[in-house]
């Protein structure tokens, strides 16, 4: 076997990033002339059936151990143990917080390589090549590895979900005595929604607030924009963190992914974090009183200037043209 | 309770960062400064010392870095650390982010804490891993990118924000904790503490002082090798208006929006 991809899930679900890299850990196996599995960590709703529709992105064989969920060292302990036993040669992470967390420790666990932020792999000469761009993405370093396993962390969005696989793949159990210090750290609660539940998937245009904004007030000014434009509002986790704005409008690393036909980003420096959730807009534009943003270098149109002083202008101007 | 606190030296954000063509490192000559995201490990520290919820015996801040690294540290002593180590020595040269950690799991060691903490990322290297490399070598429980630490029986209750939401998880001491930047904001070093920072204890150690085997740090203990540098695909530049007069700027922006149809 050559390729192991880490399967996240939640409530009877895989986690869509999960799903891009089973699909790219199998189209890379093959390119190698091997094998893509699975691996899914959890409870009793890992059943058979659901297991078994990873086969559907291409992998024939899905490990499935029982562990506690939502926290990464059991996932290392089962990844270890299945790398160690079936000799796979690279471990594969969609994005996320926990696909890191757990490729740090199995690199640590296994004195391995890791490369994170990956947003491409290719095979060259009978191994994996993984593309990852560095500096605030101002080159992309193609980093190789000289011993397996490889460790290849992507980055948010980075592998699309190809469906085309057999549509069943084996499950095979695997029992695995976790490490003392894997379970060390108990989840009390898990997937809090904080803040109201609003929907930004389906709009088509969105205005975004960051700490920019100053405080949560600041909303207000992007409230009155997105009614005037007829859109929803967004938020980075930032202030999402700082309870300016519900968890279910952020943008982001663990927030939504959108791509809406206008992303209006005000008071957003544009961090990475911010950048892979929001890049496939059709049109951005930024407004930020920082000349050296970040989110100038992959705006459409950036305003340079006071968001106080544009946005309440800017919504009136809107207003009256839109009648 | 004893906390290290783990920073690193990184470029001045004033200093434009690049590739060494050579060496396929990053180029790190020029101004050097303390990590930002490792202000907030520092000052989360300070809190819990200053919580009164559990007796903080030390703050150690600790780094591996090739110069003298004293401009870091001092800003770290500065902030509230009350000594500092300092990991140097060639041979850790060119180590990537698996040998780097294991080089720090063994300063870590020697030091024997109850708590490590550490910044969410490094201005520089942009990894988000180092801390989850470190507690596994150490065999400790790890979380990352916490906002909300507190300390309860002897336990870390912490909060953090995660694929489907927000998690809060209990963890038991001794473990390693990167905080995210939305935990707290960093206090301004007072002068006094400025000036106090050169008098605090500094410990130079040596790869060989903490046990650290030479073949896994550096160039031959690294595991991956950059093989290329590339420029990023080229992305046509975006039209950038600086706001002089708000209400010519504003009719810039509606002319804009109203080309592509976005005001139907």
């Amino acid at each position: 076997m050559s390729i192991l991809v880490y399967a996240l899930h939640y409530e009877g679900e895989f986690n869509k990033n999960s799903l891009g890299a089973v699909s790219e850990g199998a189209k890379l196996a093959k390119e190698l002339g091997g094998e893509a599995a699975a691996v899914v960590v959890g409870g009793d709703d890992l059943t058979d059936e659901l297991c078994a529709t990873l086969g559907n992105y291409g992998v024939s064989k899905v490990y499935r151990a029982k562990a506690p969920e939502g926290l990464a060292q059991p996932v290392v302990d089962v990844m270890a143990k299945v790398i160690q036993d079936e000799g796979f040669k690279y471990a594969l992470f969609g994005g996320g917080l926990l696909g890191f967390e757990i490729g740090a420790g199995l690199t640590a666990r296994l004195g391995a390589g890791v490369t994170m932020e990956v947003t491409a792999v290719k095979a060259q000469e009978g191994k994996l090549v993984a593309e990852r761009p560095i500096l605030q993405d101002s080159a992309i370093v193609d980093v190789g590895y000289v011993s397996e396993p490889g460790i290849i962390i992507g980055r948010l969005n980075a592998f699309d979900i190809a469906e085309g696989g057999d549509g069943s793949a084996e499950v095979v159990d695997v029992d695995v005595q976790l490490e003392d210090h894997s379970t060390k750290a108990v989840m009390v609660q898990r997937g809090e929604q904080r803040g109201a539940d609003v929907n930004i998937e389906d709009a088509d245009i969105l205005v975004a607030g960051g700490r920019g904004l100053g405080k949560a007030e600041g909303f207000e000014l992007c409230e009155s924009l997105a009614e005037a434009l007829g859109g929803a509002v967004a938020a980075t986790r930032a202030v999402v963190d700082a309870g300016w704005y519900p968890y279910a409008a952020q943008i982001g690393q663990t927030g939504k992914t959108v791509a809406p036909k206008l992303y209006l980003a005000a008071g957003i420096s544009g961090a990475i974090q911010h950048k892979v959730g929001m890049q496939g807009s059709e049109n951005i534009v930024a407004i930020n009183k920082d000349p050296n943003a970040p989110i100038f270098e992959f705006s459409d149109l950036g305003i340079v200037g006071d968001l106080n002083k544009i946005l309440p202008k800017l919504t009136e101007a809107v207003k009256a043209k839109k009648g | 309770m004893k906390i290290c606190v783990l920073v690193k030296e990184v470029p001045d954000a004033a200093v434009e960062k690049r590739m060494d063509e050579g060496t396929k490192r990053l180029d790190r000559s020029g101004e050097t400064t303390l990590n930002q995201f490792d202000t907030h490990a520092i000052e989360a520290a300070m809190q819990i010392r200053e919580g009164g919820a559990v007796e903080v015996d030390e703050i150690v801040a600790v780094t591996m870095a090739p110069s003298e690294a004293g401009r870091t540290l001092n800003k770290a002593v500065a902030l509230g650390a009350d000594r500092s180590v300092h990991l140097t020595d060639d041979s850790l040269a060119g180590s990537d982010v698996a040998a780097t950690g294991y080089a720090l799991a063994k300063v870590l060691e020697a030091e024997s804490p109850d708590l490590v903490l550490l910044g969410q990322q490094s201005a520089d290297g942009e990894c988000y891993t180092i801390g989850a490399v470190v507690a596994d070598h150490l065999k400790m429980p790890s979380l990352t990118q916490v906002i909300k630490l507190d300390v309860e029986g002897g336990k870390l209750r912490c909060e953090r924000q995660a694929e489907y939401g927000y998690d809060t998880v209990e963890v038991e001491l001794p473990a390693v904790i990167s905080v995210g930047d939305a935990i707290n904001e960093p206090r301004y070093p007072s002068l006094k503490a400025i000036m106090g920072a050169k008098k605090k204890p500094r410990d130079t150690k040596s790869a060989g002082d903490v046990g650290i085997e030479a073949d896994r740090v550096g160039e031959q203990g690294s595991r991956t090798e950059v093989i290329a540098i590339n420029p990023p695909p080229q992305k046509e530049a975006g039209e950038i208006i600086e706001d002089e007069d708000t209400n010519e700027t504003v009719e810039k922006v509606v002319a804009w929006l109203e080309e592509r149809k976005l005001l139907a």
